[in-house]
């Protein structure tokens, strides 16, 4: 008999209030009015892309510190009880730097020192938006880090640009990714330190998020800088893998969204005298999109029941990256038959199909995307 | 007769707080209990269902089985003990059928009469029903099967074509029923009838009859399966004569019953006797076969594509699974909120399907041997297990017509 398979699912009450309470206020403040108003080619490429007044209300609703420990001034429901926030957000298209904001906070608590923590923790509760500088290139999995950290005096000097780093614009702080001496370490960083010309917009196939490559060359920094390095692998890992489970969330609620539209247009359009969706063709692929997001959605709710603020044990790895897998798959499907069901209406760019294809397309690749993680899962499944 | 009250609740009635230790009790007893008397596999291939059942030496086996595990008291325990019952409460009986799924206990092969035919007579049967019906369910001396689809009506009950008119104290009945799971085995079947042809609305011509099967002009003819092997009848009546006090309540009730008779397939919980229905096939069993197959010159499960494709089975499985346990959490499910509901029985057999197929793509030039073979892997239960399961994707409405209600009561889409 091999050993029994975590099949934990559950919500706390507090959980399930966060979760009812992000619905109710993304509906609220993202219709796809404001989403449009907000995408990249109706603003300036270096535009924030988010909404401030939104952002300071999410800051007061108390999200930001949602899995931070009480001495900070979080709420301390654990980071399962983002998941739900992060649904409703990818439901209603709202983009704001909280998904980036939240993945630094947990990297800071994993693996930063009590300086690190009060001096960071506090502000990024109040609204101070964090960010990661992860990627060197386009490989979620490479195993050399070029952004390198080279030692000179007392100090270190930078070297190293990054990619996709969400919401640079708007960061207060970047936890960058880096080399030194041949171990990987995090590097807190602040814009003062950066060039004038160091952070360049990225134009992405998602116009409602924002990411820029960010130069880190010739910053200097300090040792006080540097998170602890003998847990910044671990907290690095575990980071990638609730990076991977928000995701999942923001893709799971996206799904729910690309289905709704779908069969709203299946319950309206008629073709040769019938509603189109009586006609198989297309009603049992919607059936499918469904049952796919019923997978991701269970699988999704599983790994937030086993996250926790320890070391991510392999039940979560295994649940995070499952859901990832799940999740984007089921998006990336949903989005793509919504094109298509949509028929000339959705090769328009007025057709509100299209952002949840790009949509897909993102959340595809935030974290790794679904060949990564099954790669990943082969041999904690199969040995 | 009195017309049956047909309630929407089908649960037994509420027990009476129950004892933790009592059960905890029960579960050591249980364990002992199936440790000591599960029998060994037969040197033939046992059913993987009791839709599966085709011969009298699995039959036979099966009954025995039966016949002992209620004689134990494991069967049918929150069934009235003046009926052969054990008098306790759905509560203990699930403690037992956890421990005999656990343990991967043969099946029981009355599933019609303990799981359909039996709660619905112990609900809303009269006292002479239960007197007559409900011990002989439990101690399989009376095989149960089911005559609801018709040939030309697969999908369709409320259609039912097979006549049955009253001719003083009898029914004389005519017409065919088809995929009668253990039809040549059974003494009663679960009959829904036409009575009267000519009613206004199809549903209210229907009747529900506990009918013999031994009276002449009934004639089960095994159907032979794509496996090979035999596990239902086409059944034949012609003229046959019932007593009319077969009749299960009144004239034109037959489609209530019949629907309500739909609902114990949920188990114990909605009044079933209890016992493995099915031996589940979970992917574990899969990797376990998959572990003794080469390919390459090495195991197959070091092939990066399977290993791939495996991941995949494995991620859905457990989907599924989940989903059991996040349908019980309501802010989890409020956007669709029926959907996990009723489309679990497409995603999981559907799943099995697939699952079963890729299982023979494992086993490398073995994969086209079949039950019989020396060489066959796992005795060919895998070849007769992909088969088999065509059952589940075509019987109990077509995975085709599952999408459609999906489609139609969950998306609310136009009908097709």
């Amino acid at each position: 008999m091999t050993k029994q398979s975590n099949m934990k699912l559950a919500l706390s009450e507090e959980q399930a209030m966060v979760l009812e309470s992000a619905r109710e206020f993304c509906k609220e403040n993202s219709s796809i009015e404001q989403v449009r108003a907000l995408l990249h080619s109706k603003t300036q490429l270096n535009h924030i892309g988010y909404d401030e007044t939104v952002w300071q209300q999410i800051v007061k609703l108390g999200w930001l510190g949602i899995a931070t420990p009480e001495e900070f001034g979080g709420s301390n429901f654990g980071i399962g009880s983002v998941v739900g926030i992060a649904e409703a957000m990818g439901r209603y298209l709202l983009s704001t730097p909280f998904l980036p904001s939240i993945v630094a906070t947990q990297l800071l608590l994993r693996a930063g020192n009590q300086q690190q923590h009060e001096q960071w923790l506090p502000k990024i509760l109040d609204g101070s938006v964090a960010t990661l500088a992860l990627l060197d290139n386009e490989d979620w999995g490479a195993t050399q880090i070029q952004c390198k950290a080279t030692q000179e005096g007392n100090s270190f000097r930078l070297t190293g640009r990054k990619l996709m780093v969400c919401d640079a614009l708007s960061a207060s702080v970047f936890l960058v990714v880096l080399d030194l001496d041949g171990q990987t370490n995090v590097a807190i960083i602040t814009p003062d330190q950066l060039s004038a010309s160091a952070i360049r917009p990225h134009t992405l196939l998602d116009e409602t998020k924002r990411a820029c490559e960010v130069d880190f060359s010739d910053v200097l920094i300090m040792q006080d800088a540097l998170l602890d390095s003998s847990s910044v692998a671990q907290a690095l890992h575990d980071c990638m893998l609730i990076g991977a489970m928000l995701t999942a969330a923001e893709a799971v609620g996206s799904t729910g969204a690309s289905l709704d539209s779908i069969v709203e247009y299946l319950k309206t359009r008629k073709q040769f005298g019938k509603l189109i969706g009586s006609y198989q063709a297309l009603k049992h692929p919607s059936v499918d999109i469904l049952c796919q997001m019923d997978s991701a959605k269970s699988l999704l709710y599983h790994a937030a029941s086993v996250v926790d603020s320890e070391a991510l044990d392999e039940d979560a790895e295994i649940a995070c990256r499952m859901a990832k897998v799940a999740a984007s798959e089921a998006l990336l499907y949903a989005a793509d038959r919504g094109i298509q069901f949509h028929g000339g209406m959705g090769f328009t760019y007025e057709c509100d199909a299209q952002l949840y294809l790009r949509r897909a397309q993102w959340s595809q690749q935030q974290y790794g995307d679904a060949a990564h993680h099954r790669k990943r899962l082969a041999p904690l499944l199969l040995g | 007769m009195t017309a049956i009250e047909i309630g929407k609740n089908v649960n037994t009635k509420p027990s009476k707080s129950i004892d933790r230790s009592e059960l905890k009790e029960l579960q050591q007893d249980v364990r002992a209990w199936l440790k000591e008397h599960t029998p060994s596999n037969p040197d033939f291939l046992l059913p993987q269902s009791f839709m599966e059942v085709g011969s009298e030496q699995q039959l036979d086996f099966l009954r025995d089985w039966q016949y002992k595990v209620w004689s134990a008291g494991y069967l049918g325990m929150a069934w009235p003990s003046e009926y052969g019952g054990g008098g306790l409460s759905v509560e203990h009986q699930k403690v037992v059928d956890h421990e005999m799924l656990l343990r991967r206990v043969p099946i029981m092969p009355n599933t019609i009469g303990l799981g359909w035919a039996g709660p619905l007579i112990n609900h809303v049967g009269s006292e002479q029903e239960k007197q007559k019906y409900l011990k002989g369910i439990l101690t399989c001396e009376d095989i149960w099967c089911q005559g609801f689809s018709e040939p030309d009506h697969g999908s369709d009950l409320g259609s039912v074509q097979l006549k049955a008119v009253r001719d003083q104290d009898e029914y004389v009945l005519n017409g065919t029923k088809t995929w009668t799971t253990l039809g040549n085995f059974a003494k009663y079947m679960i009959l829904l009838a036409r009575t009267n042809p000519n009613a206004e609305r199809k549903y209210d011509g229907l009747s529900f009859f506990l009918a013999p099967m031994g009276v002449t002009g009934i004639d089960p003819r095994p159907i032979q399966k794509l496996t090979g092997e035999y596990g239902f009848t086409e059944t034949f009546f012609t003229d046959a004569r019932i007593p009319a006090s077969s009749l299960m309540g009144n004239e034109g009730q037959g489609w209530k019953i019949a629907m309500q008779t739909l609902q114990y397939e949920r188990g114990a919980e909605a009044g079933a006797a209890g016992g493995l229905s099915r031996v589940p096939v979970v992917m574990e069993d899969l990797l376990t076969m998959a572990r003794t197959q080469q390919r390459d010159g090495e195991s197959v499960l070091q092939d990066p594509v399977v290993r791939e494709q495996l991941v995949n089975l494995l991620i859905e499985e457990k989907a599924i699974r989940l989903g059991l346990r996040r349908s019980a959490i309501k802010v989890l499910c409020d956007d669709y909120p029926h959907s996990l509901a009723l489309s679990t029985k497409l995603r999981f057999t559907e799943f099995n399907r697939r699952m079963r197929q890729y299982s023979l793509s494992l086993q490398g030039a073995t994969g086209a041997l079949y039950v019989g073979d020396e060489s066959v892997p796992d005795g060919g239960f895998w070849q007769r297990s992909y088969f088999n399961n065509f059952s589940t994707t075509i019987g109990g409405g077509t995975s085709q017509i599952q999408a459609n209600i999906v489609g139609e009561s969950v998306l609310g889409l136009a009908k097709s």
